[in-house]
């Protein structure tokens, strides 16, 4: 499967009525995943948590595809 | 002064009990007449209630406050009788469009669906809400509206509270059954009464400038990330009526507000916004804090608080009057039925649980756009900053640009008012939901179902052909109109025809739609016109059972 570029946050068992909440609540729930952090903390969290997610998506071609989307106008 | 804008001056009126009369006790009493205190006085009094309105001024809202009025605030503001006028004076707009830099990286439209009345939004000063609501309320002879009176004392007693009101011609006093508290959010019967709001204030300044020009930017909310005129902050334009624009600075903490108002100070700032050829008249000039807090409870034994004076946000959504309009909304037909004696005084606890509910609903949205329009970290900056770079190309990173979520309605899911669902409906008007606008047609006219339902208890029963419904149910149908609280029966048919009851011609079929409706399904709406229960069959004792419960007289 190809990387999802696609809206696709949802948590299970949450309805929701404006299409706007699910991606608010994953943003909402990264930023506070750094509150009182200092830069160096938080780039320490930041990395941990690209290793973890890499390793939950498993499929290294959609990794590629993602980290060289990451890289593009940096 | 505006050069747009000529303040109407209210004249102050001496009033019955200044000359000496005893002390008179009303009904109901509003403390504020700003958009919200409005609002609950033409509602009540349209349902019969009296209410007194006292205000500490004799004019509208000054200088450039509220901008956009929703489409859920202009549903209940045409059941007032001030929909048409604002709608025509203001600007009505769908569509917003966000810049980061230079590029536009996304755009919304507030109204995706067809075959809605109102639009998403539409522009308009404060003021001309004001002055509409104003001459509303002056149409009705059971509003005794008072400017120049200030309430500086409020003593609750056990059925009512007694106030102090000041005038020109010095201090009286009134008695009230019922308080609406409407002063704002500076509330001073809030201090009076001693009672607390928590919540918490953002640390930055905005620079509202509102600008008169000729300009035929598109009628669209735009908004800029860091734009090259004015670095590392947002800017907000949006265009009022009259060729106002309203333009929101971003100015950051450290600003000397006194400093930026000047407008030495503030011409270059618009002049790097929108060009050195570009002819415009300043026309007001404010910077602003600005917090997001909410009271524990609206309700306060027969105190109730509405509006600012209960809950304010952070104007990223313009949810203020937004949603202080629904506040009324929500405790005008409660507060009516329990002054009438066919619910008990708990159902105006279900005002404070469901205004609560809503005011956390509005305030969660405001504080995370917020949030993302002022990062508070550097971390929280570079992750805006990534979003943004993702957003011109990307859909997902799109959907998380947030650049003000604007006031929609909340769905009351929780409401101890709901019946739950028994049977499996698709869609989203569940009980709780507010009621989706479709056009219908009516006696032969094309008309507006929101234009048709509120104000009592309904029941919208769907059938394939109004001629055809048997009598026996039709006898029931209508006796529901005789029950101690009433509820209205309206058959909504795909094919029009004529019957013993109003007939709603579903004529583009948006209602079977976005209701789901089948032949046999009704709705039970409240008079708020949000869903309290729906069934797929008809039967009169679940029918009753709703109602009562919706009424707390279960
Ligand atoms: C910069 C800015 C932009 C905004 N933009 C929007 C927007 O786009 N959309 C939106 O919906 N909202 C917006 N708001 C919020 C909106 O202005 C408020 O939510 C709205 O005015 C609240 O209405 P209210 O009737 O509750 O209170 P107010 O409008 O504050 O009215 C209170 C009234 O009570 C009177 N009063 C006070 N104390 C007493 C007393 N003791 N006795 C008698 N009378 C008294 C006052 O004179 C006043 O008339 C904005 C606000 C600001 C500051």
């Amino acid at each position: 499967m190809p990387l999802n570029l696609k809206p696709n946050l949802s948590e299970p068992g949450k309805r929701y009525f404006r299409a706007f909440t699910p991606g608010d609540d994953f943003y909402e729930a990264l930023i506070d995943t750094h509150r009182d952090l200092s830069d160096e903390q938080s780039a320490m969290v930041n990395a941990k948590l690209i290793l973890l997610l890499s390793n939950h998506i498993g499929d290294i071609a959609v990794l590629r595809e993602a980290m060289q989307i990451a890289r593009e106008g940096v | 002064m505006l050069s747009t804008y000529q303040y109407p001056k209210y004249e102050y009126v001496a009033p019955p009990e200044q000359t000496g009369g005893p002390v008179k006790r009303y009904p109901v009493v509003v403390v504020g007449a700003g958009p919200v205190g409005l609002a609950a006085a033409i509602e009540l009094a349209q349902s019969g209630v009296p209410v007194v309105v006292l205000d500490d001024d004799d004019t509208v809202s000054v200088g450039s406050r509220g901008v956009c009025y929703a489409k859920r605030a202009l549903e209940v503001l045409d059941r007032i009788g001030v929909g048409d006028d604002c709608v025509a004076k203001g600007v009505s707009w769908n569509v917003g469009r966000t810049f980061f830099r230079e590029e536009e990286v996304y755009n919304f439209n507030l109204l995706p669906q067809p075959d809605h009345k109102r639009p998403g939004m539409i522009n308009l000063q404060q003021y001309y809400l004001e002055e509409y609501e104003i001459r509303r309320a002056r149409e009705l002879p059971n509003v005794d509206l008072r400017f120049r009176s200030k309430v500086v004392s409020v003593q609750p007693e056990g059925r009512g509270a007694a106030l102090q009101v000041e005038t020109p011609d010095g201090i009286y006093q009134i008695e009230t059954d019922w308080l609406i508290v409407a002063d704002g959010a500076r509330s001073s019967v809030r201090h009076m009464l001693g009672l607390e709001i928590d919540g918490k204030i953002f640390m930055d300044r905005f620079l509202i400038a509102d600008v008169v020009m000729k300009a035929d930017f598109p009628a669209e909310r735009w908004f800029w990330f860091d734009p090259p005129f004015h670095p590392g902050q947002s800017v907000l334009l949006h265009r009022q009526a009259d060729n106002v624009f309203r333009i929101d600075f971003q100015l950051g903490w450290q600003a000397d507000p006194e400093e930026e108002k000047k407008p030495e100070k503030v011409i270059p700032r618009i002049k790097a916004m929108l060009g050195d050829d570009r002819e415009f008249e300043l026309e007001w000039v404010s910077v602003y804090t600005f917090q997001c807090r909410r009271m524990q409870q609206f309700r306060h034994g027969r105190v109730l608080f509405v509006g600012d004076a209960a809950h304010q946000v952070s104007p990223f959504g313009a949810r203020g009057a937004n949603s202080g309009i629904q506040d009324t909304d929500n405790l005008c037909w409660k507060l009516k039925l329990v002054i009438d004696g066919k619910a008990p005084e708990s159902l105006l606890d279900t005002y404070s649980d469901e205004r609560v509910f809503a005011a956390d609903e509005n305030i969660l949205n405001s504080t995370r756009s917020t949030d993302f329009i002022t990062p508070k970290s550097k971390t929280s900056l570079t992750f805006r900053n990534a979003v943004l770079a993702l957003a011109s190309e990307h859909a997902f990173a799109r959907a998380l640009v947030n650049s003000g979520r604007l006031s929609v309605p909340a769905y009351l899911t929780e409401s101890t008012l709901n019946t739950p669902d028994s049977t499996a409906f698709a869609g989203d008007m569940v009980p709780g939901a507010p009621m989706d606008d479709a056009p219908i047609r009516v006696d032969g006219v094309n008309d507006w179902l929101l234009d048709h339902v509120g104000q009592r208890f309904m029941a919208l029963a769907y059938v394939a052909d109004p001629a055809a419904v048997d009598p026996a149910r039709m006898a029931i149908f209508k006796s529901l109109a005789n029950a101690p609280v009433p509820v209205e029966v309206v058959l909504v048919s795909p094919r029009g025809g004529s019957a013993e009851l109003p007939v709603f011609e579903d004529y583009a079929g948006r209602f079977a739609e976005r209701f789901d409706a089948r032949p046999g399904t009704l709705y039970l709406i409240r008079p708020d016109q949000h869903v309290a229960a729906r069934w797929r069959e008809f039967d009169a004792d679940r029918l009753r059972a709703a109602v009562a419960r919706a009424t707390c007289n279960a």
